[in-house]
């Protein structure tokens, strides 16, 4: 047994070395030098300043912005620093008060339909989803238009040009990147 | 479904069955000491490391030695692990001067990474520092892998050799499955993550300006946005490989810098199920009769892909209490529509479901969206695919040993039924197998029921359940079906980081881990030590579509009996209430 | 021992088995059964929660207690009453074994020569002691035949009624104590203890006193204790479970522990739990019922896996003995004339193929034997050194034998073996025959072929063997040729010619290494060591007594293809209990759906879904389940003593159906039984 743990000590320090001190650097290094964006996390720049990372989402609540799905992130809504999702069952009273709040802020600031996209009611699993469906960008497009007074069909091109289609063709869903579409609604605007 | 959604699903299966043969392949020959394409570049780093810890490589162990062997090696992982977490507060590598991890986290968190459950307790991002997830937890990830897999080799030499008492030696099947499978696969999966926009840095935290700002819970306006980041992409290749499944940041493989596109989604979850599907094919190939492998597979994948089934339609059903809300849940070619309530977008129900299901499956526990949030039956599966035993692709290693010892027992009533001693791959199955057989079923299943039982029971136990009614029952009785077959997911709203929920879910581990490995290796002893029986026309033929059915029905029968109860307290009774409330 | 006792139940032994029923109820018999002494616990709980309900409200009918408490009583006496009834087969058995073991006088004298006997009780008589037994006389101890020839008989043990000879040396020698000498007298050789003697380990054997668990009921009582415990856990910690579901949901009450104990035995594996002893025991009698008597359990368990059968070929595979069937002439002789000297040269040949030599000669040519005192005939035995037998007449030496023996034999007088004999030779060993050369004097007259004669039947047999995945093997003392052509007559899978007791041993030995199961059959002293080598050893109840100690099985009726009947037994046995077990488990289901919603009707409304049976109400729910749970054992005590039918095809052809009747038929039946007897309950009032 005392010759056991002696092995153990070694082979776990040997294999700590390699894989958690080797494999991560290698790692590092190689994708500094073959991705760096990506492995920064990818972020945006405006100028000198960093608009944020294109993968994560912020909190939008003005009419003139697109708005994107609920975050369930504590203290504040899209904290990157503590990402959660909001864990409500499909029975709990909170997932109907949270859709509930959502439904009316929409209303109050304009947008309003028989149906609403689901992914506009509900909160993403990451607290920090930074797309929304293409039907959920359509669905805000006249209220955006109205409080930015552009055209529909301006915002439209906008969101299309702010549109993932499936990678490859087929996988993932088809999703509109809010950040990157507010972004360039405002500098539209600023045109 | 959506025509797109099927072709999804085929593609991942596709790929992945492709995948099987190369890699199990690779792996038979890596584990019978055969030479690989390899052993230029890691041969000689191999024969270094034999060296340094002082192993012949041709001493071969009995089963209790090679038991102690395993032991003893948890045992000091365990230690360092602990100890680590511990002490980050004065380590290096803590750009965020994270300090210590509570002594009753630390012992959970060290159980879970040693038994390759990674439950995840606590939220990484605000608790553990760069080198707790590099030197603790990565390490962990890589070798309680590669200790499930050992042990899984040990029983195929024991129904391969007879009238012997070795059956290999620990430290060299360690050693081979870290650095000749794990490592390899590892760095270009970490790669390919970092291509798709997955992080992998030292440098603190990214500050950004919100574009609009905000106001928090108390009404103050916040401004800026703190990204966090860390060397992701290293730990998340291996936390998909090794069937580990801890997450680098709190919400997981659905964190959009851990999981950032379709495409980093679709090479995770290949990564999920690949060697647990491999090693099929390896076991196949090692015991001579490669259709052995590929029945056992079938078996597995005749449950999965039903269950995977019901969770995509319940997923893309809906939330009624939602429906009456004027949400629009169709799917079309603009929304995935469905249960989006914890889920992302970019994964839609489909890259979900399949992945709830996989992760479960396996027992990786890594999750894209959140379990707590599934529709009743959507949440079932998951659950239920735990309670199975981990045995349905199951942990890397530990599934296909697990799934043996089932086969074990079906092998036995079937020998029963056609009125003659059961055998299974020449080995006479008698009295011990099933004693050891029968612990490695009983005690994950007694940790699961004991242990909710406890918990629901006790004020410490209830009190940090989140969801109201029957859900919250099921967000214990999760907790300890994932502690227990060491998967790791969550129903995450239940407030698990307490001294109560580390204690019982960290011993609920230990024993779902250890009292399922150490009868298989005493198996393993007992089989090798047995005399190997040709087959013949009386010989229950067990690479056929009818065996194949006695072995999902063992497994179902023995998961549904088991659960059956527990299941209609919570989501059963939940999804009634669900369809009432429609 | 009688065979009448195959009914399954006569009313004496129904009448013992309901006694027993209760006698067993002792705790100490219980523990043996774990998965019973569960239920047995359950039951004198729900009792005393019963008596509690009299005294006072436990806000549960105490009509419901009482119901519940009564039908787990029977389900324990039900178990009870399937191993006592068939404890009662076997017992039955016994005692008529028994009245042939009463005391006995035996006349003990000192040695051979001595007639004078010493009169002393038969339990006196210790190994080696030599005791006289004339006609009329019980044999008082197991013993071998010393001396003397005597007409036995051994119907007490046989329940055959016609004597059988026994006599010193050979393979007829051994008699057992407790049968009779009809005529003439033995002097015979104590060779085992009272006691101990074969009759009276055949009747511990069938009184089943003396079974021990075989290797796979063993195993099979671990799975079902591993499933117990489950079950018993499920049950626990559905309490907790349900105490926070009232919680959570604000109505209802808590499962009653009457209920948690109903489903806990429902759940349980009872009905194989209750039957397991039962089908072992009868098992045991299904062989005694077929006359052999097994000397462990384990060689019973063993025959069901048996891979290789060896057969000795002589009077299992062939008829008896090789006969007659040509003459064939050497040119220059007729067909009579060699008829004649090989009639002549077997007068006084008294074995079977001499026998059959006249037989032919008469039939063909009409020659009888003549009187042949005036011509002074001098006999020439069989010796093994020149190999040949024959008659030496008016000068005229006539032989039969070999043809090297006789080829020999008339070169040293000058003659020769001429070349169509040679080759008639030849063919006739090819064909699997065996060839005699008969000669006059230096004069080779020609060949008779003798041929073994295959038993009609006996190649389906092999390959129904075959088909159960049996290799079939034939022993011979024949030289490959002859042995190659009658193996592929008979249709074995192979053969072991020119066989000598080692080659026996070591053929089986050989077998073993590879890992396979050995049955043989075997009578004779020089079979002895084959015997206890190999793992199902049948010896023939005529053989000798070394043989009989050697094997673990031995056949009353000495008919050597008995071991496909055992090996029939064996398998039947191991069927049974899994078939069972599989039904056991099936049978959970249905219990559950029956169960679980009348259980949560308070708390979950909603889990009334899951009530496919629409069940009249709660308590008849659980009480239905309770009552099926019981009946169907006594239900399946038919089928327990009986074993389920064994059918040779392959294995997996075996499983399919198997699974098919009682997994698929044990997840439907209790619907079925379950919703009958709510029917039934609600219709009399009781639910």
């Amino acid at each position: 047994m005392i010759q056991q743990l002696r092995t153990a000590t070694l082979v776990l320090i040997a294999l700590t070395f390699l894989t958690g001190g080797v494999y991560p650097l290698v790692v590092t290094a190689i994708a500094h030098v073959a991705f760096p964006t990506q492995a920064n996390g990818s972020l945006i720049q405006r100028g000198a300043q960093i608009a944020g990372s294109e993968l994560i989402g912020q909190p939008f609540s003005r009419p003139e912005y697109f708005w994107g799905r609920l975050s369930a992130t504590a203290p504040f809504p899209y904290n990157a620093a503590a990402s959660s999702g909001s864990n409500f069952g499909p029975l709990h009273p909170g997932l109907k008060q949270a859709a509930e709040a959502r439904l009316s802020a929409l209303q109050a600031a304009g947008s309003s339909g028989k149906t609403v996209p689901v992914d506009l009611l509900t909160a993403s699993a990451s607290g920090l989803d930074p797309h929304i469906s293409p039907a959920a960008a359509e669905f805000q497009a006249p209220r955006i238009a109205a409080s930015r007074k552009m055209s529909e069909n301006a915002v439209r091109e906008l969101i299309r040009q702010s549109t993932e289609g499936r990678q490859l063709g087929i996988l993932g869903e088809p999703r509109v990147n809010v950040l990157r579409l507010n972004l360039a609604l405002d500098q539209h605007q600023m045109n | 479904m959506t025509t797109n959604g099927l072709l999804q699903l085929v593609i991942f299966f596709g790929v992945l069955l492709a995948c099987v043969k190369p890699v199990g392949f690779y792996m038979a020959r890596v584990y019978s000491g055969s030479t690989t394409f390899l052993d230029r570049i890691i041969g000689p780093v191999e024969r270094l490391l034999y060296r340094l810890c002082g192993i012949d490589k041709t001493a071969e162990m009995t089963w209790r030695q090679y038991s102690t062997a395993v032991l003893a090696f948890s045992l000091m992982s365990f230690l360092t692990v602990y100890a680590l977490q511990r002490t980050q507060g004065w380590l290096p590598f803590n750009p965020e001067s994270l300090p210590a991890v509570s002594p009753d986290s630390s012992f959970n968190t060290a159980v879970s990474f040693t038994t390759n459950t990674n439950w995840q307790g606590y939220g990484s991002e605000i608790t553990m520092s760069y080198l707790t997830q590099m030197l603790a937890l990565t390490v962990q990830n890589f070798v309680s892998a590669a200790a499930g897999m050992a042990v899984l080799v040990t029983l195929i030499r024991g129904f391969t050799r007879h009238t012997t008492d070795a059956i290999g030696n620990f430290w060299v099947d360690l050693l081979r499955g870290t650095l000749y499978i794990l490592l390899p696969l590892s760095l270009v999966l970490a790669l390919a993550l970092v291509s798709q926009g997955v992080v992998q840095t030292f440098g603190s935290y990214q500050e950004v300006t919100l574009l609009e700002p905000t106001v928090d819970a108390v009404g103050a306006e916040i401004t800026t946005q703190t990204i966090a980041v860390g060397p992701a992409a290293s730990q998340i290749a291996i936390k998909q490989l090794g069937t580990n499944g801890g997450g680098f940041f709190n919400v997981n493989s659905s964190h959009p810098l851990e999981n950032p596109t379709p495409l980093s989604n679709l090479l995770q979850l290949l990564a999920i199920l690949l060697i647990p599907a491999a090693l099929c094919f390896t076991f196949g190939e090692m015991v001579g009769d490669r259709r052995q492998g590929w029945a056992v597979l079938a078996a597995m994948l005749a449950i999965f892909v039903p269950l995977l089934t019901i969770t995509l339609m319940s997923e893309q059903a809906g939330n009624p209490t939602l429906a009456q809300l004027g949400a629009d849940q169709l799917a079309t070619d603009l929304q995935p529509g469905g249960n989006m309530e914890g889920k992302e977008t970019r994964f839609g129900i489909v890259n979900s479901s399949l992945w709830a299901v996989a992760t479960t499956a396996a027992s990786n526990g890594s999750v894209n969206s959140m379990h707590d949030s599934y529709t009743p039956l959507g949440g079932l599966v998951p659950m239920w695919l735990m309670q199975l035993g981990e045995v349905i692709f199951g942990g890397v290693g530990s599934g296909l040993y697990g799934m043996l010892m089932f086969a074990i027992v079906a092998v036995f009533l079937s020998g029963l039924m056609v009125g003659r001693t059961p055998e299974y791959l020449g080995k006479k199955i008698g009295a011990f197998e099933m004693k050891m057989a029968s612990l490695a079923i009983l005690f994950p299943c007694a940790m699961v029921l004991v242990g909710t039982a406890v918990a629901v029971a006790s004020t410490s136990g209830s009190e940090t359940i989140f969801n109201p009614g029957p859900h919250g029952f099921s967000e214990v009785l999760y907790a300890f079906s994932s502690a227990g077959n060491n998967n790791g997911s969550a129903f995450a709203g239940l407030g698990a980081n307490t001294p109560f929920y580390n204690c019982l879910l960290g011993l609920a581990m230990l024993v779902g881990r250890f009292w399922v490995m150490l009868p298989v290796l005493a198996i393993a002893g007992s089989l090798a030590a047995k005399k190997t029986v040709p087959s013949g026309p009386g010989t229950l033929p067990t690479h056929t579509p009818l065996f194949v059915v006695l072995l999902v029905a063992v497994v179902i029968v023995v998961g549904a009996l088991s659960f059956f109860p527990a299941l209609a307290l919570g989501p059963i009774v939940e999804h009634l209430l669900t369809s009432t409330a429609r | 021992m009688t065979k009448a006792s195959t009914k399954l139940f006569d009313s004496k032994i129904l009448g013992d088995a309901i006694r027993a029923s209760f006698s067993k109820l002792d705790p100490r018999v219980q523990l043996r059964n774990p998965v019973m002494f569960a239920v047995y616990l359950g039951s004198i709980l729900t009792t005393v929660l019963w008596l509690n309900s009299l005294s006072e409200a436990t806000g549960e009918s105490s009509m419901f207690v009482f119901g519940v408490t009564i039908w787990l009583w029977f389900t324990v006496l039900f178990a009870n009453f399937a191993e006592a009834i068939a404890e009662g087969h076997g017992k039955a058995q016994a005692a008529s074994l028994k009245k042939s073991r009463t005391t006995v006088i035996a006349r003990k004298i000192a040695n051979k020569a001595d007639r004078i006997a010493n009169e002393v009780p038969a339990n006196d008589l210790k190994i080696g002691d030599i005791a006289i037994v004339k006609a009329g006389e019980t044999i008082p101890a197991d013993g071998e035949v010393i001396e003397g020839v005597a007409s036995v008989d051994e119907s007490a043990i046989t329940g055959e009624s016609a004597p059988v000879v026994r006599e010193s040396g050979g393979d007829r020698s051994s008699v057992t104590g407790g049968t009779r000498v009809i005529s003439d007298w033995l002097i015979i050789q104590v060779k085992t203890l009272p006691g101990q003697s074969f009759l009276d380990r055949m009747i511990a054997m069938v009184e089943g006193a003396q079974r021990q668990k075989t290797p796979n009921e063993i195993a099979l009582a671990i799975l079902l204790a591993a499933l117990t415990l489950i079950f018993l856990l499920v049950v626990a910690t559905l309490l907790p479970y349900s105490i926070f579901g009232v919680e959570v949901s604000g109505q209802g009450k808590a499962i009653s522990l009457t209920v948690l104990v109903a489903l806990f035995v429902c759940l349980a594996p009872t009905t194989i739990g209750a039957l397991l002893s039962a089908i072992g025991i009868a098992g045991m009698n299904r062989l005694s019922q077929a006359n052999v008597i097994a000397l462990s359990g384990r060689a019973v368990e063993a025959a069901g896996d048996v891979d290789v059968l060896l057969l000795d070929k002589t009077g299992t595979i062939t008829l008896g003995n090789r006969q007659a069937t040509h003459f064939i002439p050497a040119a220059g002789t007729t067909e009579k004339e060699l008829a004649e000297a090989a009639h002549l040269a077997s007068m006084a040949d008294e074995t079977a193929e001499g026998r059959s030599i006249a037989v032919l000669a008469k039939k063909q040519f009409g020659l009888r034997g003549r009187e042949l005192e005036h011509i002074q005939p001098h006999f020439v035995p069989f010796s093994a050194r020149t190999r040949m037998s024959g008659v030496t007449l008016d000068g005229h030496e006539i032989r039969k034998g070999a043809a090297e023996a006789v080829e020999t034999h008339v070169r040293s007088l000058g003659g020769f073996l001429p070349e169509d004999v040679r080759s008639a030779v030849q063919v006739v060993a090819k064909s699997g025959g065996t060839p005699l050369v008969v000669s006059r004097d230096d004069k080779v007259l020609g060949v008779i072929e003798l041929k073994d004669i295959v038993k009609g039947g006996i190649k389906e047999r092999f390959a129904e063997l075959r088909q159960m995945g049996i290799k079939t093997v034939m022993i011979t003392g024949d030289n490959p040729l002859t042995a190659a052509t009658i193996a592929a007559e008979a249709g074995v899978d192979d053969f072991l010619a020119e066989a000598t007791p080692e080659a026996k041993l070591s053929l089986i030995r050989e077998y073993q290494k590879g890992g396979r199961l050995v049955a043989m059959t075997g009578d004779g002293t020089n079979d002895a060591p084959a015997l206890a080598q190999a793992d199902v050893a049948v010896a023939m109840n005529s053989g000798t007594q070394a043989a009989k100690e050697a094997g673990n099985m031995v056949d009353l009726d000495s008919n050597p293809t008995k071991l496909i009947e055992i090996v029939n037994i064996g398998k039947q046995l191991l069927m049974t209990r899994g078939s069972l077990t599989t039904f056991s488990i099936a049978n959970d289901v249905a219990k559950y759906f029956a169960i679980l919603p009348a259980a949560f009707a308070a708390t979950y409304p909603a889990l009334k879904a899951l009530d496919l049976m629409r069940l009249s109400s709660p308590s008849s729910a659980i009480l239905s389940a309770v009552i099926f749970n019981a009946l169907i054992i006594i239900a399946l005590v038919p089928l327990a003593l009986k074993g389920v039918a064994y059918r040779p095809v392959g294995a997996a052809q075996l499983l399919r159906n198997n699974l098919l009747v009682y997994g698929v038929g044990g997840l439907i039946v209790p619907f079925i039984g379950i919703k009958a007897i709510d029917l039934l309950l609600s219709a009399v009032g009781l639910a």
